[in-house]
């Protein structure tokens, strides 16, 4: 058991990841650098359910399986996205979010 | 100070420091590994709450698989070399004013509220368990999210080939076509 700290450190922690994930999603231009900080968001709520689960009802497993349902769900967006990038490099030849502005088939 | 809040500190510094770090870099594939850096100690972090599966299912998922699925994508679309031309100051002034403001007000919050803990002991969490939870219909199972996520993977699997391929079906039956 972790003892000797408070649940309310790893939620901070949790949040400073979520909000630098925000701040990269909103600063960055290059569609998989987007994706990267989509992972640091997911990352950081995975952090809070284990925590809440560690902490507040450590009798059941509900956060452990959330979590680990998230990370299924984060593997096929990152595979689901990455070929759609993929494709877009081959049609546009660039992978920048300003430059890529029609999504014609 | 006890070695745990010792390894909570050293995984939580190098959390902070190489999440921002992702974000900020110029160079893409610096980013990539810097991610890399990040899940690998959040991995740390549920090693320290007592979630091994877990934690072994964030080293081989997160850090093995979706790391190298990035950074196999960013050697297919970017140069290695290629730096990424800063964003506007106005840019970066107003997305960490916006992350910021959230960050302090969800930082608030979570000081402001009183967590109180169940008095029920705590579930010994080892394989056995998790593999009947996983498949059990009761009211503490878990089969429904767990066939649904088998189907979502199927699902993504072969929308992932579908759309990376390079030709469409009549494109693969004339290249047959023209080996015949």
């Amino acid at each position: 058991m972790s003892t000797g700290i408070p649940v309310q450190y790893f939620l901070i922690l949790a949040t400073l990841m979520f909000f630098t994930g925000v701040y990269g999603f909103l600063t960055r231009r290059n569609l998989i650098t987007i994706l990267m900080s989509v992972e640091l968001i997911l990352n950081s709520v995975n952090i809070n359910f284990l925590a809440f689960n560690r902490y507040l009802y450590p009798h059941k497993l509900e956060g452990m399986f959330f979590s680990l349902f998230v990370i299924a769900v984060a593997a096929a967006e990152a595979a689901v996205a990455i070929a759609i990038i993929i494709n877009i490099y081959r049609r546009f030849t660039t992978i920048n979010v300003e430059d890529v502005h029609e999504m014609k088939f | 100070m006890t070695s745990n809040q010792i390894m909570f500190i050293l995984f939580a510094a190098m959390i902070i420091i190489f999440s921002l770090l992702t974000v900020t870099t110029r160079r893409i594939l610096r980013a990539a590994v810097f991610l890399l850096f990040v899940l690998v100690s959040t991995s740390g972090l549920y090693f320290l709450l007592n979630y091994q599966f877990l934690a072994a299912v964030q080293l081989t998922l997160y850090a093995g698989g979706i790391v190298v699925l990035i950074i196999f994508s960013i050697l297919l679309t970017s140069h290695i070399n290629q730096k990424f031309e800063e964003p506007g100051l106005k840019k970066i002034i107003f997305s960490a004013l916006a992350a910021a403001a959230g960050a302090i007000l969800a930082i608030i919050t979570i000081l402001d509220f009183k967590f109180t803990a169940t008095s029920q002991a705590a579930a010994e969490v080892n394989m056995k368990l998790i593999g009947k939870s996983l498949l059990s219909v009761d009211y503490d199972g878990y089969v429904l999210p767990f066939e649904v996520i088998s189907v979502l993977l199927l699902a993504a699997m072969i929308a992932a080939i579908v759309v990376a391929k390079k030709s469409g079906p009549a494109g693969i039956q004339s290249q047959i076509l023209n080996k015949e």
